[in-house]
């Protein structure tokens, strides 16, 4: 290139005034935009002795991390992107006509840019005594220092100002070890961003806590005080003595040098701009919290960097304009979770609100909505901010709400309406901190990211406040799984397989035991996760007596003493109770064996009976006699049928259309002892008013005029869901015909630990898939299905009467192999007139009080 | 107790013990009662395993009632309870900060013997 025509190109100079946050982000961000042929130098300039650091997470200096550990840059990085800085460097003159500035040691910069990035200053109230020693502010790494030093000679802080940055001031106090108290003027703690319901249950949480709010309290005066050093005078007369106080009571704007040298201040203070972050003099750009745009200041961090981003825009030529900025936010304060977004205080004419509050566990909810209940305008979350994302992205981007709003925060409502990763619009804003929309984590991985952390890394997202980290990986693991990259499904790290990768080596290689498999297809000697995995699979396959000897060890405790295994080490034993039906002299027998072993009785949910407290060694005997009176295992222990509940259905019932029991008891005995992916449950009612609560099963059937209604997929306990109507009016031959079908494909394809629920939602193609497998024979495969199922039924055996029938079996039953005594740390207590175990307390203090087992003879 | 005041005791027969799996010894001295989960795992190094049978996480004795296998290098047992990892060889829980006590152990003409 010509030198004389370089030469004209002069360089354009852009000085940045505060190298807070969004400074930094400023200069980053020009330093990125512009192109080997904009020829700009960029200079920042920092009041303070060190560069950029995270304010947002200060007050962790207290709770270990280092100034270091805070930098958001150091001098090499800004020598990398040949950026110039000075530290120590506060500027205290532009001149505006010849376009430099001037800092206090008396240099002089020159621009044809300027960007305030001043920031702001903590608001100290104008209280009498203020300017005393240990009266400090809490804003920088500086002020960090002088609190640790006054609080080494101090027992008790106080804190005047409740709000965000006050409490994070609080915490700060009570990592150094003082007695903290909060000082509010308002009647309520963090005014700003959450309601009075939430304010009050803030209050209370933080209080459990250790540190004392004092709400409504204005100090008059700061005196000398009685027991502590200073005193605050309240006006209402109360005084609260302290040795140190902190004020955070708001900030101002830093706009000082814009004050002196005549750019357009808002009224209250903050330097004016427009939607281009430019000044009342274009060339001068002011951003963060020292701009007023629109008479309104951003003290989030987040607004801060999208105006750092515009400015930076602008000054290369770029058109891109502020319009404002969402201030929800989501934190944890004192390890209390606070949520607040949009219009929390409903303040839009017309708008409604849903409030849900839990006072026992501590949390608080409350959504505001449009007038017609459409949109959602904000939110307050206390306590749980498990929801703050579903809400945020409902706000942001106006997607109309569910019919019954309150179901987003009431607690286990069975079909909580959840936006997935798929349903956000491309111009979803997932990381507000970077303003980062979901269109921006597609082209990144359109760019060539291959890992969440690539998204992250190339976007920025979740790199902010980090509160939307949850949200970024299921964006881009959703992106990822329609670009069919596959997500890992090994089981453990033994086998990179999945469950039903599994189940086919074994039944095409026709595998026979755990060590031939781990042999051919795993490596290192097995685990919790696999082990089991491979019994149930080698189980479904061959169906062989599970505690056969290569078998044994693939179990866990729960199949290997077949029974549940309890807190502390005893044994739950179900017999199985088909249908619910039982004879009053089975009945008694129970009552008999209970009694005698003193075992503790509780009638379940599924219709049967649990005795519970039996030591290993009593498995045995109390099956033996269980056995010898016609009971057989109820299988409360494996991945298998657990129980048909039933109705009476139309043998007793005035309604009952069908004999729902007869049917309950057919299915229950048909599919007893099946190995499955998990535990399933059926229920059968006879009519529709559906009194066996079937809808609620994996496999739900309801009773019609005609025949039988057969539901799928349904489940209750932790993610409650109804079953998919699968087919109408069956006969009673079809119904069991398709019931085979159904699990004998489920036990071949569900992955490890996987209900029926999620099995078929993640069959692609989810319920008419499976309606085409099972009734349109789609893949050729229900001959194969139903030879199996028959198989397995035609080969069952209870394995506790088998078990008791085998010395061999029943050594493992001893609780020693060198003694008869049993384990003394098996402890009962009576309550209600039965046993339950003691607690770690009881065993420890009077022994005398506790009965202890009586050993069996 | 010291070192020196421990002798090889034998529990049982190596035949008692169960291939991939554990099994429990009672270890009475004086007043003092021990329970000692022995593993066998014919397919490793060491074959045979001892190891405290309290679970501290879970507070019962029941590790003999464990799963075991490897995770990495780890030769380890599952409580049955919880199912925290705890290494066989030096005791130590894989998940959370506690430990359980070793115990040596070997076979010596098809006797299982404890060094305790």
């Amino acid at each position: 290139m010509n030198s004389s025509i370089q030469k004209l190109v002069e360089k354009q100079k852009v000085v940045i005034v505060g190298n807070g946050m969004v400074g930094h982000h400023f200069v980053e961000q020009l330093a990125q935009l512009r192109t080997s042929n904009q020829a700009i130098e960029i200079t920042v300039l920092s009041a303070e002795s060190r560069l950029a650091y995270d304010r947002v997470h200060l007050s962790e200096y207290f709770s270990g991390k280092t100034a270091e550990d805070l930098a958001m840059t150091d001098e090499k990085t800004y020598l990398d992107w040949d950026v110039n800085f000075q530290t120590n460097a506060k500027v205290v003159d532009i001149d505006r006509i010849n376009k430099n500035v001037v800092t206090e040691s008396g240099q002089v910069f020159d621009y044809d840019k300027l960007v305030l990035a001043t920031g702001s200053y903590p608001f100290v109230p104008p209280i009498p005594g203020k300017d005393r020693e240990h009266c400090l502010v809490y804003r920088t790494i500086d002020d960090l220092d002088d609190i640790q030093a006054s609080a080494n000679v101090s027992k008790v802080g106080v804190v005047i100002g409740g709000g965000l940055l006050g409490l994070e001031a609080a915490n700060a106090l009570t990592h150094l070890g003082l007695k903290t108290h909060v000082v509010e003027f308002a009647p309520q703690l963090m005014g700003v961003q959450i309601d009075a319901g939430g304010g009050r249950l803030l209050k209370e949480k933080i209080e459990a806590l250790g540190v004392e709010v004092h709400t409504s309290k204005a100090t008059n005066v700061i005196e000398d005080g009685d027991k502590c050093r200073y005193k605050l005078c309240f006006s209402d007369d109360t005084v609260l003595e302290t040795d140190l106080i902190l004020f955070s009571a708001g900030i101002r704007p830093y706009d000082n040098l814009a004050r002196t040298f005549d750019l357009e201040l808002g009224e209250r203070g903050g330097i004016v701009i427009n939607n281009q972050c430019q000044t009342s003099d274009g060339d001068i750009y002011a951003i963060g919290e020292c701009a007023l745009w629109n008479n309104f200041i951003f003290g989030l961090v987040a607004p801060g960097y999208s105006m750092a981003k515009v400015a930076a825009k602008h000054i290369i030529g770029e058109q891109e304009s502020f319009t404002g900025a969402d201030m929800s936010t989501k934190l944890k304060l004192m390890g209390v979770e606070v949520g607040s977004i949009g219009d929390a205080h409903a303040k839009t004419p017309g708008s409604l609100t849903y409030t849900y509050e839990n006072q026992p566990e501590g949390v608080y909810k409350k959504i505001v909505v449009s007038s017609d209940k459409s949109k959602m305008l904000g939110a307050v979350l206390i306590g749980d901010t498990s929801e703050y994302d579903t809400l945020l992205q409902y706000m942001l981007n106006a997607i109309d709400l569910p019919e019954s709003p309150e179901a987003l925060i009431l607690p286990s409502s069975g079909d909580k309406p959840s936006l997935g990763a798929g349903a956000l619009p491309d111009t979803a804003t997932i990381c507000s901190c970077h303003n980062v929309t979901k269109g921006d984590i597609i082209a990144s991985i359109d760019a060539g990211a291959m890992t969440v952390g690539d998204v992250k890394s190339c976007t920025k997202a979740g790199s902010g406040c980090g509160g939307c980290a949850a949200l970024v990986k299921s964006v881009a693991d959703n992106e990822f799984e329609k670009r069919g990259v596959e997500v890992k499904k090994d089981i453990c790290e033994h086998f990179a397989y999945s469950r039903r990768e599994i189940y086919d080596i074994v039944s095409v290689e026709k595998i026979k035991t755990f060590d031939e498999l781990l042999a051919s297809h795993g490596k290192g000697h097995g685990c919790e996760i696999c082990k089991p995995v491979a019994g149930s699979v080698l189980a479904s396959v061959w169906n062989d007596y599970i505690l056969k000897k290569p078998h044994l060890s693939l179990q866990d405790t729960n199949d290997t003493y077949l029974g549940n295994m309890q807190k502390d080490g005893t044994y739950s034993v179900v017999p199985r109770i088909a249908g619910g039906e039982i004879t009053p002299d089975k009945l008694i027998v129970l009552g008999e064996v209970a009694k005698k072993y003193n075992l503790y009785t509780k009638i379940t949910g599924g219709a049967r009976v649990d005795l519970f407290g039996a030591r290993v060694e009593q498995l045995p005997p109390i099956w033996k006699e269980l056995v010898d009176a016609g009971f057989e295992t109820g299988h409360a222990y494996g991945k298998s049928l657990r129980t048909v509940k039933s109705c009476v259905g139309s043998t007793w019932c005035r309604y009952g259309v069908q004999d729902s029991m007869s049917m309950a008891i057919d299915l229950e005995h048909r599919y007893k002892g099946l190995r499955a992916p998990h535990k399933i449950k059926f229920g059968v009612s006879g009519c529709t008013r559906e009194c066996a609560e079937a809808q609620g099963k994996d496999i739900g059937i309801i009773a019609t005029d005609n025949g039988w209604n057969l539901y799928v997929a349904g489940n209750g306990g932790m993610k409650p869901r109804h079953g998919d109507l699968f087919a109408t009016d069956l006969d009673d031959d079809t119904l069991v015909k398709y019931v085979d079908r159904i699990l004998m494909f489920y036990v071949q394809t569900g992955d490890r630990l996987q209900r029926t629920s999620t099995w078929m939602d993640n069959l692609e193609g989810g319920l008419a898939y499976l309606q085409d497998v099972i009734m349109k024979d789609s893949l050729g495969i229900t001959d194969s299905l139903e030879a199996q199922m028959e198989s397995i039924v035609g080969t069952y055996q209870c394995e506790w009467k088998t078990t008791i029938e085998d010395p061999e079996a029943l050594k493992r039953f001893q609780p020693f192999v060198n003694s008869s005594k049993p384990d003394s740390n098996i402890i009962f207590i009576q309550e209600r007139d039965q046993i339950r175990p003691a607690t770690k307390d009881e065993k420890a203090e009077d022994l005398s009080n506790v009965t202890k087992i009586a050993e069996e003879a | 107790m010291s070192e020196q005041n421990k002798n090889w005791l034998t529990v049982c027969k190596a035949t008692d013990l169960v291939k991939d799996s554990g099994v429990c010894a009672l270890i009475e001295q004086g007043v003092e009662e021990k329970q000692v989960a022995i593993f066998h795992l014919p397919n490793t190094e060491k074959q045979v395993y001892a190891v405290g049978n309290y679970d501290p996480i879970g507070e019962a004795n029941v590790l003999y009632r464990g799963l075991v296998g490897s995770i990495g290098d780890n030769i380890i047992v599952a409580s049955p309870l919880y199912k925290q990892h705890f290494c066989l060889t030096t005791g130590k829980c894989l998940q959370e900060d506690v430990s359980i006590d070793v115990i040596p152990a070997r076979i010596l003409d098809d006797q299982v013997q404890l060094f305790v």
